[in-house]
């Protein structure tokens, strides 16, 4: 390891049973939520604005904003909503993180519901990982024992119930407003905003919602302060993330690290390409963010740099892709993805996905002609930008994205009659069942 | 396709902004999509609904916002049907932005590749909202070469609605409304993607009594009734407005018909009434219209059978008949115009000499004449829109969801704005008065008197100036109750209104067909009253004393004081007691039935006249309001003859045999002119009755009112809506729970019933509850009187 990494969260992943409060507390946990109690929780708010924290789960969005917008002269009670409904293909930081350093989590959250003075606080856990919300469920179990949790928290007064939630596997619960309606019982489909959820948000209430690495950045904010968080990072996007690298890389994993960090640089910390084989594109921020190519190696891995190179930072879900993959091929997978987590609700999305996926399938079995490209386009161009909410934006993007970089590639398949690569050649796993499996029809 | 015009209140903060290049000021909160109504935009939507909340779930209506207002635009085109507008908005549509008619194409394009395209076969197709604008606002032809989704086709959400999930664009109209509007939320949208579709829990099937309405907002063809699928093309059809008949809620519809035929009808647009929502009973009750007992000519008796009779014949034989026979009365029923109630209380006036005419057919009182006198007649103090406005509204006596549609829409409108309460003395708590989130004043039948007075002084109900008392037609079965209904009003200054349940009812008390009122309010026992109507009719003199009403005429037609008798569309089994009023036809000397159909009234009748149902006649409809709903002819019909025709051409014949004199009218507008030069009375008024509340039956008491869709012979025809119909069944308190079983048996003074038992947690001690016309021939002929003693004993099915 070098010193590029900013271990904060990931710092005791190794530890024996890091997982438990043990461990956590061995290394100084709780001490964050104990000082924050001390603080005004006005200053909490203040402090992590200061940081320059932003949202960790993919749109940025300065998380002390967040919580500032929340009415305190509202009557009715105020709701902490951490979201680890983790589902995008590519993404895989919260799920072992909580894996990991649920207590992290469980601090965290205990302090940023100080801050907005929140008095229940709601984990919603994707459905499908049953170990993590175990995990996290002991974690909040342990911490309650501790008096972490509960009710006159270290003799504060402050009263905290926090309830584990286990989301009913659907993607677009990851869509903060779609999470609320299934957190309230119903059918996971996104709201209509205004009224947003910092006014009404869960049962109608005051709401922040926040992604769980941002509410687990708080204790070190608290703990180390504001400063220390803005040390790191760029001038915008300040302080450290997970980085997500899975793929083609010799040592796939999470690597926290200053925002800013390049795709280079996390490519040697994970050992390099794999042996043999060489960058061909790869996903900044998980399957809904434009790909980019081998050019982008040095673009800053922070929101600023990602924007100008055409794609966006979204959950640094950094999917690596050598020149044995078909582009065509991993696209058409991801799309659907797509097709099959769109909630229905809109148009565009129900229907614009489940045309692409045709169209894509066509193209990918060499069926089609050139001008297919163009089509697709444009379906693109009317699915992006028109739907209720943001999944239907990524679903497009990779598509357009690769189109841009790879329209050869398609027409590869159109020449060749179907997908010239063998798919067994980009398996990451030696193949059991020879070369040929699933090759092109 | 839905567009609200709607009406620029001057007192609303206006907000300036331009569209299309057009400066446009509109209310605020004015959402974009309809401020671009103002200026002539159309733009297309499909989940859009004016009188459903914002969904913004079809993008049809993106538009291009340059300018948010704020001097910075949205970068890309924004839903017009979720947007509010802004003071320096600028929005582009389709008509002036390439990039919303390409947003708008793309949409279009996308609804359409899952949709089957089968317009051909297609109920909506003619009349279809994405027909129509995938032609004016889609491409010509689909990109589309894939493989479209498919469902079996169609499936039964209810017994009368089908929904083909093939054609649903899922702009979730149907299912907003249930759960805003009907509140029956019984449908909802299930599964997720392309697969999204309309559902059902199997347990709890969609039977709403406003489920057409559904129908009627789709903007697709994927929700289409049983009974209309595939029956005609909406380019064959001719439609004309109308009002419904159903009862006293005065509910603009179309009428849709075909080469003589009615076809269908929908709910018509009115804001005043009933907005854009009918209940499925005036929606789907049409088909009585073409029921196979229908008369067409008329027929006299003779040696003991009915024949067929010219109409002179007929006047002739009514005429000479009811000469003969001495005193006669009229009974006119509840379903007849106001025009034609003017005819009835014409007739027994001017041609038989008499004042003993009542057009109420069911359990009625003196107290309730006095009343109608006193407090109703003439009378206009709520209306509609008062119901949103009123602090408190109490119902007393009366079920709006099952008796009186609209106003439970309203009302339930009224609740959900906030701001409106409904307080019901009632029995328990019904499904109808919970989705009011009412409060209940459980009240044992009979108990009603005690239950209104109590409402005064009262902190937790606060009737007060700015409450509204509705009471129902049933309230004339418990003596003081009406008495105690005006009182709270009189001492509260809360506004009180009668709801009768007949279409005709109110009309048919303004028209005097009332024992003690002539028309116009005229009060019989007022001899300036007498002379005023006297002079206009062109007559002597009027007679003198209040005439019998409708059970005195029985009794009297028994006793042998009453010999002849007139009977528009009476049923005996309404009336109080079935089994007194069958006596008193047989001992009628000279029976003159007045029906639309065959009936048991018909049946022995001595001559017997066919009239106009409602679509072949003009008329008029009074609502609960007093609110006048006048309507044309809907099908040109000249062998049809409305009641006031056959009541002139009898009077005519009457006056040839030196009785009376002739009704002076032969048409409706000769009617209408009449009515109108005889003006309301403007003399003063009776006052309100004061009857004291009599001591309520001991042991189980029976309530009972009829469900909105029951063994109605208007309903007749359609066996869908019967289907949707609630199961009869025996309503018991917790009390009895431990000591019957899944059924009971109610047994009364005339008769006893099994029906399922359903035990009612808030249904009030010694109480049982029953629908009136569910079963058998319904409560007054096969149980008891409303109010009186039955016994409940446990049983099975």
């Amino acid at each position: 390891m070098t010193d590029t990494l900013t271990p904060v969260l990931t710092d005791n992943w190794d530890q024996e049973r890091s997982w438990t409060l043990t461990a956590y507390e061995d290394r100084g946990g709780y001490g964050a939520l104990k000082k924050a109690l001390g603080m005004e929780p006005d200053a909490i708010i203040e402090a992590v604005k200061e940081s320059g924290l932003r949202g960790r789960g993919g749109a940025g969005f300065p998380t002390g904003m967040k919580w500032g917008f929340i009415p305190q002269d509202n009557p009715r009670p105020k709701y902490l909503v951490v979201n680890a409904d983790e589902s995008e293909p590519g993404t895989c930081k919260d799920i072992p993180l909580m894996m990991a350093n649920p207590h992290v989590l469980v601090e965290g959250v205990a302090i940023s519901s100080f801050a907005i003075r929140a008095h229940h606080a709601f984990i919603y856990i994707r459905g499908e990982v049953l170990h993590v919300i175990r995990r996290v469920q002991a974690a909040v179990d342990e911490a309650y024992r501790a008096g972490h949790l509960g009710k006159n928290i270290h003799g504060s007064g402050f009263d905290l119930d926090v309830v584990v939630h286990a989301g009913a596997g659907a993607y677009i619960c990851g869509e903060e407003t779609a999470l609320l309606e299934g957190l309230e019982g119903r059918r996971g489909q996104p709201r209509l905003r205004p009224p947003f959820p910092a006014v009404a948000g869960l049962y109608a209430s005051p709401t922040v919602i926040n992604n769980v690495e941002s509410i687990a950045s708080v204790p070190s904010i608290v703990e180390h302060g504001a400063h220390w968080f803005a040390s790191m990072g760029t001038e915008k996007s300040k302080g450290f993330g997970i980085f997500s690298l899975s793929g083609h890389v010799t040592n796939p994993g999470q690597f926290e690290a200053p925002l800013g960090i390049t795709l280079r640089e996390l490519i040697d910390l994970a050992g390099g390409m794999r042996e043999g084989h060489e960058l061909k594109f790869w996903t900044p921020g998980g399957s809904s963010t434009p790909l980019l190519t081998a050019e982008h190696l040095d673009v800053p891995l922070d929101f600023e740099g990602v924007g100008e190179a055409g794609s966006m930072l979204g959950t640094r879900a950094l999917q690596i892709f050598d020149e044995t993959t078909c582009v065509v091929r991993a696209v058409l997978r991801w799309t659907e993805f797509y097709k099959h987590e769109s909630c229905g609700k809109c148009t565009p999305c129900r229907e614009g996905t489940w045309w692409l996926v045709q169209t894509m399938a066509a193209l990918e079995r060499g069926e089609g002609k050139e001008s297919d490209l163009e089509l697709l386009l444009d379906q693109c161009d009317n699915i992006f930008g028109r739907s209720f909410c943001a999944l239907a934006d990524g679903a497009v993007a990779p598509i357009a994205s690769s189109i841009e970089f790879f329209r050869d590639e398609y027409l590869a398949h159109l020449s060749h009659g179907g997908c010239p690569f063998d798919p067994a050649a980009s398996a990451v796993f030696p193949s059991t069942t020879g070369a040929t499996a699933g090759a092109s029809r | 396709m839905t567009t609200t015009p709607e009406k620029v209140d001057t007192t609303v903060d206006l907000v300036t902004l331009t569209i299309d290049g057009v400066q446009v000021s509109v209310p605020k909160d004015t959402l974009v999509i309809r401020a671009a109504e103002e200026v002539g935009v159309q733009i297309p939507r499909f989940c859009d609904h004016p009188l459903l909340a914002p969904v913004g779930a079809c993008r049809q209506c993106l538009v291009d916002i340059p300018d948010a207002g704020n001097g910075r635009g949205f970068p890309k085109p924004q839903a017009s049907c979720t947007l509010p507008v802004a003071e320096g908005m600028v929005v582009n549509t389709q008509a002036t932005s390439p990039v919303a008619d390409k947003a708008q194409q793309g949409i279009m394009e996308f609804l359409l590749i899952n949709h089957p395209l089968d317009c051909p076969v297609c109920d909506k197709g003619g009349e279809c909202p994405l027909q129509n604008q995938a032609m004016s606002n889609g491409r010509g032809e689909s990109r589309f070469e894939g493989v479209k989704r498919t469902f079996p086709k169609p499936i039964n959400i209810s017994a009368q609605v089908l929904l083909d999930r093939e054609r649903c664009v899922l702009c979730a109209r149907c299912t907003r409304f249930s759960e805003q509007i009907a509140g029956d939320p019984f449908i909802a949208l299930i599964e997720r993607g392309a697969l999204q579709q309309v559902g059902i829990y199997e347990k709890e099937p969609f039977e709403s009594y406003f489920s057409g309405n559904t129908i009627q907002i789709c903007p697709v063809g994927a929700l289409t009734s049983a009974e209309y699928r595939f029956r005609s093309r909406p380019f064959d059809l001719v439609s004309t407005p109308s009002i419904a008949e159903h009862d006293a809620c005065g509910a603009a519809i179309r009428v849709d018909h075909r080469r003589g035929k009615v076809m269908r009808r929908l709910s018509g647009n009115d804001p005043e009434v009933n907005e854009e929502w009918i209940t499925d009973k005036d929606r789907f009750a049409f088909r009585y219209l073409h029921a196979g007992d229908r008369l067409t000519y008329p027929m006299v008796r003779e040696d003991g059978e009915l024949r067929p009779a010219s109409w002179p014949e007929a006047f002739a034989v009514a005429a000479r008949g009811l000469h003969q026979a001495g005193a006669a009365a009229v009974l006119a029923g509840g379903r007849v115009t106001a025009e034609d109630a003017y005819a009835y209380a014409k007739f027994a006036r001017v041609s038989l000499g008499s004042n003993d005419v009542d057009f109420r057919a069911r359990p009625l009182s003196s107290e309730e004449a006095d009343f109608l006198a006193s407090d109703v007649v003439l009378r206009t103090p709520v209306t509609y829109a008062d119901l949103e406005t009123a602090s408190t509204v109490v119902l007393a006596g009366l079920e709006p969801e099952d008796e009186a549609g609209t106003i439970f829409l309203r009302l339930r409108k009224a609740v959900r704005k906030g701001g409106t309460r409904v307080v019901s003395i009632a029995p328990y708590a019904s499904w109808g008065l919970r989705k009011m989130s009412g409060q209940l004043v459980a009240t044992r039948p009979g108990d009603e008197p005690g239950a209104l007075s109590s409402l005064l002084g009262h902190a937790d109900y606060g009737v007060d100036q700015t409450a509204v008392v509705l009471v129902g037609e049933r309230l004339a079965a418990v003596p003081g109750a009406l008495s105690a209904a005006a009182e709270l009003a009189a001492k509260s200054g809360a506004r009180l209104a009668w709801v009768p349940r007949r279409a005709g009812d109110r009309g048919a008390v303004e028209a005097g067909c009332l024992p003690n009122l002539l028309p116009g309010g005229r009060p019989v026992a007022d001899a300036a009253a007498r002379v005023d109507a006297a002079t206009t009719w062109g007559v002597d003199s009027l007679p003198e004393t209040v005439g019998r009403d409708a059970d005195t005429i029985v009794a009297a037609l028994v006793a042998g004081e009453l010999g002849g008798l007139v009977v528009g569309g009476v049923d005996p089994d309404d009336t109080a007691d079935p089994a007194a009023t069958r006596a008193a036809l047989d001992a009628a000397s000279f029976v003159v039935a007045l029906d639309l159909r065959e009936t048991e009234v018909t049946r022995i009748a001595d001559v017997v006249f066919p009239v106009a149902p409602v679509t072949d006649k003009a008329g008029t409809f009074v609502t609960w309001e007093g609110r006048p709903r006048p309507f044309e002819t809907v099908l040109e019909n000249p062998g049809s003859l409305p009641d006031l025709r056959v009541l002139a051409g009898i009077a005519e014949e009457i006056a040839a045999l030196g009785q009376g004199s002739a009704l002076g009218f032969r048409t409706v507008a000769e009617v209408r002119a009449e009515m109108t030069e005889m003006g309301p009375w403007d003399g003063e008024r009776v006052a309100s009755p004061t009857v004291t509340a009599a001591p309520p039956a001991t042991g189980t008491r029976l309530a009972t009112w009829k469900q909105m869709l029951d063994n109605g012979r208007l309903q007749d025809g359609d066996p869908a809506l019967r289907e949707t119909a609630r199961v009869p069944v025996a309503r018991v308190p917790a009390a009895l729970a431990g000591s019957i079983g899944d059924a009971v048996t109610i047994t009364g003074d005339r008769g006893s019933v099994t029906l399922p038992a359903v035990v009612t947690d808030d249904l009030v001690d010694d109480t049982v509850w029953v629908p009136t016309n569910s079963f058998g021939r319904g409560v007054l002929a096969d149980l008891a009187s409303p109010g009186s003693t039955v016994t409940v004993t446990g049983g099975s099915l």
